[in-house]
């Protein structure tokens, strides 16, 4: 057996699953969420489904294509692809067409896409080179500096195309960063602090600081505790306790009432009737009315009858809570888990720093695209209108993830190979 | 190894975040219902089902009230894209600055959204419905709602029909959620008093709607919904033709009939004047037309028969004449003389002195002043005010000063003075018959409404008794239900009593006061009144029943400020009982034309030319 002859069973057979069961429930999931009963034809190229369903043909073949490559392409084009990644974000400022106030779409033909899509996996791959190159050591300060700007480029741009849920995808990245050495803390304090901050808007900040102490009371319980401990607990509770409040304090008395709404409205907090509050509001009781095992394909009326704006893109959990109710769900988040813990398991098995950086950038990506979307239509997170990857409706969203997860199975694919041929 | 625990952070972190939501999906799915309700909120509408009104008949089955329909033009405003303004208003009939101001006026109304229907002009005319139906097309987003309203098929009895009109807040506030918003109810006349009847029940259909409002279907395939009941037709007890010949003989007169079946209680003629067109309140003017009715200072829509109190004059001494005989102060043979009056009551020229039967045939007042005295001043009761309470017991034992309880609104009690009465604006014990000697001639402070004296009448004509009297005689079809309807009410004159009065009453018409009202081949007895008022002219009064054994009708008539009861009540009744027995009433022309031609609405000739009096 040979390297240059990559067996197809060596491919992660669960990752594959995983992908397809996916798909083919977000295309369930958006026939229903754009079902008319007056006119229940499965393939239809006007509709959204009908669309979804060529452009899953297109995602299934690009997947195939992408197997088939050898691996060493994607190592090889990794600068030339981000290079062209950044250029089309460029041109869009030339090119592009302005969808629903976001100016970051290219139309080429009939067919539109975003170059942000695009940006995201030439990203990955540009960052997972740059770090897996000889004599790089993610510890030195000029590593860290090239990192940012890596990443900090395409989320700048796409920032000045008013795409700020695509750019703030970005953020993800500090995953892999942790992962390759970036201390902890500094993740951890970032993390808490962009959390604290949201909630401490959202809520109320004497609840979130009840929440606060009984979690730690609840960390203590579980965890040997040492006196050390329980001071750096009370400290840290202590501390987020006063930067919510202060965070409160500036949002109330130093914003002006125009920069308040703002905010309010990026949140979801204020409830105007026509935009995000509507949204979350609506989504809130399409999901809560799916009850324990919800109301059945195609049953949904919320969904049915149009409620929940944007139902078939961004909203797409709507679908899945109403019809198929907290099982469903439940179900849902479970295999999501699935997926990523095995994407989680796969990168850590790689031989090549190239292919566990990418790995880990998958990861992260799909995670955080996870956390807002679902965060989102249950009114935990902000509406600030990412996809759903593999549920959502979207061409081009669809193709960029697939081509993310196809490059990472087909790298991991040419790991096992090699095994296979070591044991030779 | 550093990086495996970083893994495993990792994805600790992640199940940390599934965990979260798994929590606040468990929060919204399961442990808070009230997204279900909100759900259902979202999609289910309640479109309520009218049910069509009962129609009203009269006592033959003449149709008097029905349900005509009327086409309401809405809108909804979404809808409407590309309209040609100019057609639209051409088609119906307004300038575009009434068109724009009809739509500001929309746009300003509470709960206007964009996506719902409201109505932009209501009770369109046919003419224009049909222009419009042929550009329904042109006209995106406006449509043609159907609803049906009431139509009156003859303009007479007003009064009786009544009208039905939008509920008011309160009438939706009181009716537990039954009323809403642009419901019809019942505001007068039977149309409220069998409201409950006419009405029928509304009933309600789920249907599913999607954000825009629109229509996706039933819900549940209707499993829910209730249908609607028809409201029950109804039979009137009016005689319809008596009825439109009291209003046309009653014409340019203000005043009262009321005649009834004596055996049931039936009320066969109501007639107040003036009167309306009842149709005045139906259509796009209704509110136009209840403005200038109400302004009207003929009252026009006050139900007179049932609430307006007069002195009932001379047909009071009838009641004199029983009720002295059964206090046993007064025989047929009594007689008392009569030399033109008694102290201050005046009397006119007749012979003297008369018997009981004469007394009443020529009205002569010193006679029953004299019953009167000799029954207030009764030795047999110790105090005069206990032989006052026992004649006032005997008076109101005819359904007089207290309301009879007939089905109709407003119905008004009237009065007969209570001993305490004049207790108080004489002191006790100081008061005895001849300080409330008018009482005795109908006079002073007695208020009897006519259908009280109709009802004393038709007690008279049944030697002793009375029912209850109503107006509706049958729903649907099954005679009416209120037991009180069908109760004799025996008043506390014995039956004996009355043969000698009836005699006299006969007189009256056979060679006393009311001999005009005399028809051949019936035995009529009847009284006049001539009531004495505040108002100017006396009231010119008349009661009567006929034929004398088994009555068929009894009938009172008054007649505002018209003088003798002889000169236009008794011949406006003798003119109703032929119509009612005879089927005719134009054997007496001389006389019909008289009164039709008479014009005793002098005082306000110009308000009364205004108001559509029939």
């Amino acid at each position: 057996m040979t390297q240059l002859q990559p067996k197809p069973a060596k491919f992660d057979w669960l990752t594959l699953m995983l992908y397809y069961v996916f798909v083919l429930a977000g295309l369930l999931c958006i026939y229903a969420s754009v079902y008319k009963e007056t006119n229940p034809m499965i393939y239809d190229n006007s509709m959204n489904y009908g669309k979804q369903l060529v452009w899953i043909g297109i995602s299934f073949f690009v997947g195939l294509m992408i197997l088939l490559i050898d691996e060493k392409f994607f190592y090889a084009f990794a600068y030339g692809l981000y290079g062209i990644g950044i250029v089309m974000l460029l041109s869009v400022f030339a090119l592009g067409t302005e969808i629903k106030g976001s100016s970051s779409w290219i139309r080429v033909g009939g067919i539109q896409f975003q170059p942000a899509e695009i940006a995201k996996f030439a990203t990955a791959l540009a960052l997972s080179k740059y770090l897996s190159g000889y004599n790089i050591q993610f510890k030195e300060r000029k590593t860290q500096m090239i990192c940012a700007a890596m990443i900090l480029l395409p989320m700048v741009i796409i920032l000045f195309q008013n795409e700020t849920g695509s750019a703030l995808v970005f953020v993800a990245f500090a995953l892999v960063l942790y992962r390759e050495g970036l201390p902890g803390w500094l993740l951890l304090v970032g993390i808490a602090l962009g959390v604290l901050s949201v909630l401490a808007l959202l809520v109320k900040p004497l609840y979130i600081i009840i929440g606060l102490v009984v979690l730690a009371g609840a960390f203590l319980l579980m965890v040997r505790r040492t006196m050390l401990l329980i001071y750096l607990t009370v400290g840290i509770i202590a501390f987020a306790s006063a930067y919510v409040s202060s965070v409160d304090y500036v949002f109330e008395n130093v914003l002006q009432a125009h920069q308040k709404s703002r905010i309010n409205v990026l949140l979801g907090k204020e409830v105007d009737m026509k935009g995000a509050g509507y949204n979350v509001q609506q989504s809130k009781i399409a999901i809560g009315s799916g009850g324990l095992l919800g109301k059945g394909f195609l049953e949904g009326t919320q969904n049915k009858f149009r409620f929940v704006p944007e139902q078939s893109t961004d909203f797409i959990f709507c679908t899945i809570g109403e019809e198929y109710g907290f099982a469903g769900s439940l179900l849902f988040i479970a295999l999501y888990m699935l997926l990523l813990w095995r994407l989680l398991f796969m990168a850590e098995r790689q031989r090549y720093k190239f292919n566990r950086i990418y790995g880990y950038s998958v990861v992260s990506i799909l995670f955080f695209h996870f956390t807002i979307n679902v965060g989102m239509t249950l009114g935990l997170m902000p509406v600030i209108g990412i996809p759903l990857p593999y549920f959502s409706y979207g061409g081009s969203a669809l193709l960029s993830f697939t081509v993310l997860l196809f490059i990472f199975i087909r790298l991991d694919a040419n790991r096992m190979n090699e095994l296979t041929s070591g044991a030779d | 190894m550093d990086n495996k625990i970083r893994q495993k952070i990792l994805f600790i972190a992640f199940c940390l975040v599934a965990l979260v939501y798994v929590i606040r999906l468990m929060q919204l799915q399961i442990v808070d219902d009230s997204y279900f309700r909100s759900a259902q909120e979202n999609v289910l509408q309640e479109q309520t089902i009218y049910p069509a009104r009962g129609l009203i008949y009269d006592r033959n089955g003449e149709l008097l009230v029905y349900n005509d329909a009327v086409y309401d033009l809405s809108v909804i405003p979404i809808e409407v894209k590309t309209l040609d303004t100019a057609l639209f208003c051409k088609v119906l009939g307004i300038s575009p600055e009434q068109f724009r101001y009809k739509f500001e006026k929309l746009k300003r109304q509470k709960g206007y959204a964009p996506y719902k229907k409201c109505i932009f002009d209501r009770q369109i005319s046919i003419p224009v419905y049909a222009a419009f139906q042929e550009h329904l097309y042109d006209f995106r987003g406006f449509y043609v709602d159907v609803r049906t309203d009431r139509k009156y098929a003859h303009s007479n009895a007003a009064h009786i029909m009544g009208y039905i009109s939008e509920v008011t807040d309160r009438d939706i506030e009181n009716s537990n959620g039954y009323y809403q918003m642009g419901d019809f109810k019942g505001m007068s006349g039977v149309e409220r008093s069998y409201e409950k009847e006419l009405g029928g029940i509304k009933g309600i259909k789920y249907i599913l709607v999607d954000s825009k409002a629109r229509t996706q279907g039933r819900y549940k395939n209707g499993e829910y919904d209730t249908p609607s009941v028809s409201g029950k037709n109804i039979n009137l007890s009016l005689d319809y033709k008596l009825q439109a010949l009291g209003e046309e003989l009653m014409q340019n007169k203000i005043g009262s009939v009321v005649a009834i079946e004596p055996a049931t209680g039936e009320i066969l003629a109501m007639v107040s004047t003036p009167s309306y067109d009842p149709n005045l309140f139906v259509g796009r003017d209704r509110g136009k037309h209840y403005m200038e009715l109400l302004l009207d200072p003929a009252k026009p829509l006050f139900n007179r028969t049932i609430a307006a109190p007069y002195p009932p004059g001379s047909i009071f001494k009838i009641l004199m004449a029983l009720t002295g005989q059964q206090e046993h102060v007064l025989t047929p043979a009594t007689t008392y003389g009569c030399s033109r009056g008694y102290l201050f009551v005046g009397c006119h020229a007749h012979g003297s002195p008369l018997p009981l039967r004469g007394g009443i045939a020529v009205s002569c007042n010193s006679y029953f002043c004299q019953v009167y005295r000799s029954v207030v001043n009764n030795p047999a009761y110790k105090l005069r005010e206990d032989a006052y309470k026992s004649f006032r017991k005997h008076i109101t034992s005819f359904g007089l000063g207290s309301k009879l309880g007939v089905d109709l609104y407003g119905e008004g009690s009237g009065l007969v003075p209570t001993s305490e009465y004049y207790d108080k604006i004489y002191g006790r014990y100081r008061w005895q018959a001849l300080t409330t000697i008018s009482l005795g001639i109908g006079q002073g402070e007695l208020g009897i409404t006519p259908l009280q004296m109709a009802n004393a009448t038709a007690a008279v004509a049944n030697r002793g008794y009375y029912i209850t009297p109503h107006i509706v005689k049958k729903i649907d079809s099954k005679l009416n239900p209120n037991p009180d309807f069908n109760k004799k009410h025996w008043s506390t004159i014995d039956t004996s009593y009355f043969q000698v009065v009836i005699d006299g009453m006969q007189d009256v018409v056979e060679h006393g006061t009311a001999y005009i009202s005399k028809i051949p081949g019936i035995e009529i007895c009847g009284k006049t009144g001539t009531a004495q008022n505040p108002h100017g002219k006396d009231h010119s009064i008349f009661f009567a029943f006929a034929p004398k054994n088994k009555p068929k009708i009894a009938i009172a008539v008054v007649v505002e400020n018209a003088g003798f009861g002889a000169t236009y009540a008794a011949p406006i009744a003798s003119l109703m009982m032929e119509e009612y027995l005879n089927k005719k009433h134009d054997t007496r022309k001389a006389l019909y034309e008289r009164m039709i031609k008479a014009n005793l609405t002098h005082k306000n000739t110009n308000d009364s030319a205004a108001t559509k009096t029939r």
